[in-house]
């Protein structure tokens, strides 16, 4: 074979040195063109995916223009579409399931990251991935059947006899709504938490914590004095990570969050979300404007977990790259 | 020892515990899982759960074959879809291509798999349900396949740049053409990641729900060819979990159950792969 020496990287072309005829009598032409194509659609399906959500939903938002954002008639008979209650609802499940899973994560990753010896911190690591493997639908089950009647005869009565002062935690006990959606959320992310800030964590180099040891802190201050904040923009990372998985989420915030459009200061009180509403209407839509506000309301989605995702992206990437040391004290 | 000292010593062991409480309640959330499912579900699986299609509201008996088959459908379509195109693109992202169209490419791919699987289904609907006018098994197909692409393509990708480029190197300098290399050397080298990254695809959309509401629909009977709605175990164990049958929940719990024991087992088993693998690093 006729093939003059070629300097080959991983990632670059081969040296251009051959003529074109050459190259593609042995293949490497074809290969290429034909695996090209197949990258390029999956550049194309995102397009199409952002271009469908647009046409979609152009009819709603020329109609209602930034009161769709304002307004919470939902009303399919007389086409008035607002979606504040299920922005509304969205952002306060999101909310609550971060206050729950942002710490539990948080502490779970530091201990498998700086306190369990190697075999304990993979073995359970691996046990946080297959939770990460377990489907909505499934958290939704155990929502209704097992926390929302737990919710209902204990944690909420308990809630109002103890905090009901609070306009957090007043009104009946529904056992669904707000609070249940956040907390069957918290349990979903909360593995996404642990991963993503387990590997930040042990990326912060080793002379960091040898250093503060050193100085006469204790294990827990250059862990939390030291360590966490060299790795803070990653943790940040995956609680942006979490939060785009929050909002997105549909099936198990369908099925505990009651799914009434309503506005209200309790975290008892049933709720709606962009998801949940999408997922109850969109096969039923009505009429035109309907099915184009559902649209629509996915493009918000799209847009919020677009941004999300990116933040998220940056800030772990950073992280990596600033501590690139193998850290296990 | 001082009892500043005391109390800081105090505060660190303290605090070192509640870490230990955190990733003890987190793992045990899966047992808990587990131990419901199976307590709740396994009384109800039985020969004919996975041979008898639902029967109407008020009878005994009858089971989920019909899901258990479209499932089987729509998973089958979703690999046909989704492997092809993310194994063939990451072949392009970590052999041939250069840096600004890999880049696209990559930012693509991040961002179809950040996208909340519900906007996934209102896609495959405006794309394949809306212009055939029918709810499909191959629109549910579709749109699981679209979730499978981008996390085959970046998890192969990676497993091809672990391959050494020693390897490359060895190859072309026995005169093997570029694609040569790559079907007989690289590929070969590479294939116990890429298999893990298959198999971990395809555990993630088996238990899609969203993107099958409004694609596949759901379906109380057989569902003959490609073209009719049809019912997927997700979507069964959603409507059965809603309706109000004491009866229809037993069988929710059953098909929860068999729905996760499939999606753990494929996950141990890809990282089983994985773990015996020699040339591959860990992702």
């Amino acid at each position: 074979m006729a093939t003059t020496t070629t300097t080959v990287s991983s990632g670059g072309p081969v040296a251009r040195s051959r003529s074109f005829l050459s190259r593609l009598r042995e293949g490497d032409e074809i290969a290429s063109m034909v695996t090209f194509l197949f990258a390029a659609s999956v550049v194309l399906v995102t397009v199409l995916l952002v271009f469908e959500l647009w046409q979609g939903s152009a009819l709603a938002r020329h109609k209602f223009g930034f009161n769709f954002f304002r307004t919470s008639v939902w009303d399919p008979i007389f086409e008035q579409f607002g979606a504040l209650p299920f922005i509304y609802g969205t952002l306060v499940t999101a909310t609550v399931s971060l206050l729950i899973a942002v710490p539990l994560g948080i502490g779970a990753a530091i201990f498998l990251a700086e306190l369990a010896p190697a075999r304990v911190s993979d073995t359970l690591e691996f046990f946080i991935d297959l939770l990460a493997a377990v489907p909505s639908v499934i958290y939704g089950v155990l929502g209704i059947f097992i926390v929302v009647p737990l919710m209902r005869q204990y944690i909420q009565p308990a809630l109002k006899h103890s905090l009901g002062f609070l306009p957090l935690f007043q009104g009946p006990a529904y056992g669904v709504g707000f609070l249940t959606a956040g907390l069957v959320l918290a349990i979903m992310v909360i593995p996404y938490i642990i991963s993503v800030s387990r590997e930040v964590l042990l990326s912060v180099p080793r002379d960091q914590r040898e250093a503060a040891l050193s100085l006469g802190a204790t294990r827990w201050e250059s862990t939390w004095k030291v360590v966490v904040p060299f790795a803070r923009a990653g943790i940040f990372g995956s609680i942006f990570l979490a939060l785009a998985r929050a909002l997105g989420e549909t099936m198990a915030v369908t099925m505990v969050i009651g799914n009434t459009p309503t506005i209200s200061a309790s975290l008892l009180s049933p709720g709606y979300s962009i998801a949940a509403v999408i997922a109850n209407e969109f096969t039923e839509a009505t009429g035109e404007l309907h099915t184009q506000s559902l649209i629509e309301l996915g493009l918000v989605l799209f847009i919020l977990t677009f941004i999300l995702n990116g933040l998220a992206r940056l800030l772990i990437v950073a992280t990596s790259q600033r501590g690139s040391g193998t850290g296990r004290a | 020892m001082s009892p500043r000292l005391r109390w800081r010593k105090f505060v660190s062991g303290f605090m070192l515990t509640m870490t230990g409480v955190c990733a003890f309640v987190a793992v045990s959330v899966l047992f808990v899982i587990l131990g419901y499912l199976v307590y709740h579900g396994g009384t109800s699986i039985s020969w004919n759960f996975f041979t008898k299609l639902p029967v109407p509201v008020g009878e005994t008996g009858g089971g989920m074959a019909n899901a258990i088959l479209g499932s089987a459908k729509l998973l089958l379509l979703a690999t046909l879809v989704g492997v092809p195109i993310g194994f063939l693109g990451a072949i392009y992202l970590a052999e041939f291509s250069g840096g600004a169209t890999a880049f696209v490419v990559r930012y693509a791919a991040d961002l179809l798999n950040g996208v909340p699987s519900i906007v996934i289904g209102i896609f495959a609907f405006a794309l394949v349900v809306h212009p055939f006018k029918h709810f499909s098994t191959l629109a549910g197909g579709f749109a699981l396949g679209l979730m499978m692409i981008p996390i085959t393509l970046r998890s192969t990708e990676e497993f091809l740049r672990g391959v050494p480029n020693a390897l490359r190197e060895a190859a072309m300098a026995l005169g093997a053409s570029k694609w040569k290399t790559i079907a007989t050397v690289i590929v070969p080298a590479a294939y116990r990641g890429i298999l893990t990254a298959v198999l971990l695809a395809f555990a993630r959309v088996a238990g899609e729900t969203a993107p099958l509401l409004f694609t596949a629909l759901g379906n109380q009977f057989w569902s003959p060819g490609w073209k009719q709605p049809t019912a997927s175990l997700p979507v069964m164990i959603y409507t059965y979990a809603l309706a109000p049958y004491e009866d229809w929940h037993r069988q929710a719990w059953a098909a929860g159950l068999v729905l996760l024991g499939l999606i753990l087992i494929i996950n141990i088993v890809a990282r089983a792969i994985l773990s015996r693998g020699i040339a591959v690093p860990r992702s």
